[in-house]
């Protein structure tokens, strides 16, 4: 077992500290730039921000897993791509996660 | 012929967004487990989900402070993945930018990755829309979603340690955003962005400081941007 106490002052810090800079993040066009017009090719890059950004976040995830210390697992790997493909089918978010969660736990049981 | 009330947007807003309570829900509940197994009270917990309402950059900053990453790290690295709701409030602005400070300050702190998506797509299919009906629509989304989002919070918190180490919760994070990003893959340019990022967040997974999902996500926006202006070029005689 690792040593898991996190400093009360560090907590706070990070708390407070991310709290203000994610607001910020959040507020900086749509309060400072408010109702003036923004160039085509800004637009143009922002509808992708969503898929462009999130399949980042997760591909690590899914390829180096943390639960079995960062080493490829066929349960986690069948359960991402089943949900990828139920989505991307039904085009439905719930299905998607219902699908991918079954299959994980039927490949976990099947193979534990 | 029904004149749509600003009223009516918002109760539509509240049913388009009540389905993500099952996709929050987890999520909240999951950070609640989390945080005390990492030795955070369950005050400390809400408090977390309270200030930054993100649950992606929670678990983020979480697991560095375990770690004992100095405090800069945990900030630019949680902002980091947060980065992705500066480019959400960007793309809301030409929708919402003519309405009060006030709301767009409201709006700005509630705004999360599923009020988001729902409420972009709805203003895709709503030209007609005025901004007070936009953001009365964006109101009305989150409504069932953030009181969930601190119930559960608590909820897990109070759960903490007992869950079962069988339930796999570790992989409830990816599921839940792979079955986001999914749906969205509408066109040749939204697949060809994500299949960007991908490759480039594995391939810059080396680089400190997540600056890797960094790069991804820049780089799939600029594929995506640049697939879409060579489909319409094509589609042009």
């Amino acid at each position: 077992m690792t040593d898991l106490i996190i400093a009360k002052g560090t907590l706070w810090t990070v708390i407070i500290l991310l709290g203000l800079g994610s607001f910020g993040l959040r507020f900086v066009f749509l309060g400072l730039i408010g109702n003036r017009p923004m160039p085509d090719w800004l637009m143009r890059h922002l509808r992708y921000t969503a898929v462009a950004v999130l399949p980042g976040l997760v591909a690590p995830l899914v390829v180096w897993p943390t639960a079995t210390d960062g080493v490829l697992d066929l349960p986690r790997l069948t359960a991402a791509l089943t949900t990828l493909a139920v989505g991307y089918f039904t085009k439905n978010v719930l299905a998607a996660i219902f699908g991918g969660a079954g299959m994980l736990y039927l490949l976990l049981y099947l193979m534990g | 012929m029904t004149l749509t009330t600003t009223k009516s947007v918002y109760w539509k807003g509240v049913r388009d967004g009540a389905p993500f309570i099952l996709v929050v829900a987890p999520f909240a509940l999951l950070f609640g487990v989390v945080a005390t197994e990492a030795g955070l009270n369950v005050w400390e917990t809400l408090a977390f989900s309270v200030v930054v309402i993100a649950g992606a950059a929670q678990f983020t900053a979480l697991q560095l402070m375990q770690e004992n990453a100095p405090t800069i790290i945990v900030l630019a690295s949680a902002l980091a993945v947060n980065l992705r709701m500066a480019m959400y409030s960007a793309s809301l602005t030409p929708h919402l930018g003519a309405t009060p400070l006030w709301q767009r300050a409201l709006a700005a702190y509630v705004m999360v990755d599923q009020s988001y998506a729902c409420s972009i797509l709805a203003y895709e299919r709503n030209h007609d829309w005025t901004p007070a009906q936009k953001m009365a629509f964006y109101f009305g989304a989150v409504t069932p979603v953030i009181p969930i989002w601190y119930a559960m919070t608590v909820a897990g918190a109070l759960i903490g340690s007992s869950m079962p180490a069988g339930l796999a919760l570790d992989f409830a994070v990816p599921i839940t955003f792979i079955a986001m990003i999914a749906p969205a893959l509408r066109t040749l340019a939204h697949k060809a962005a994500a299949l960007a990022s991908v490759a480039l967040a594995l391939g810059f997974a080396f680089v400190p400081f997540n600056l890797g999902l960094i790069i991804a996500g820049i780089g799939g926006m600029m594929v995506g941007a640049q697939v879409e202006l060579w489909m319409s070029r094509r589609t042009q005689p």
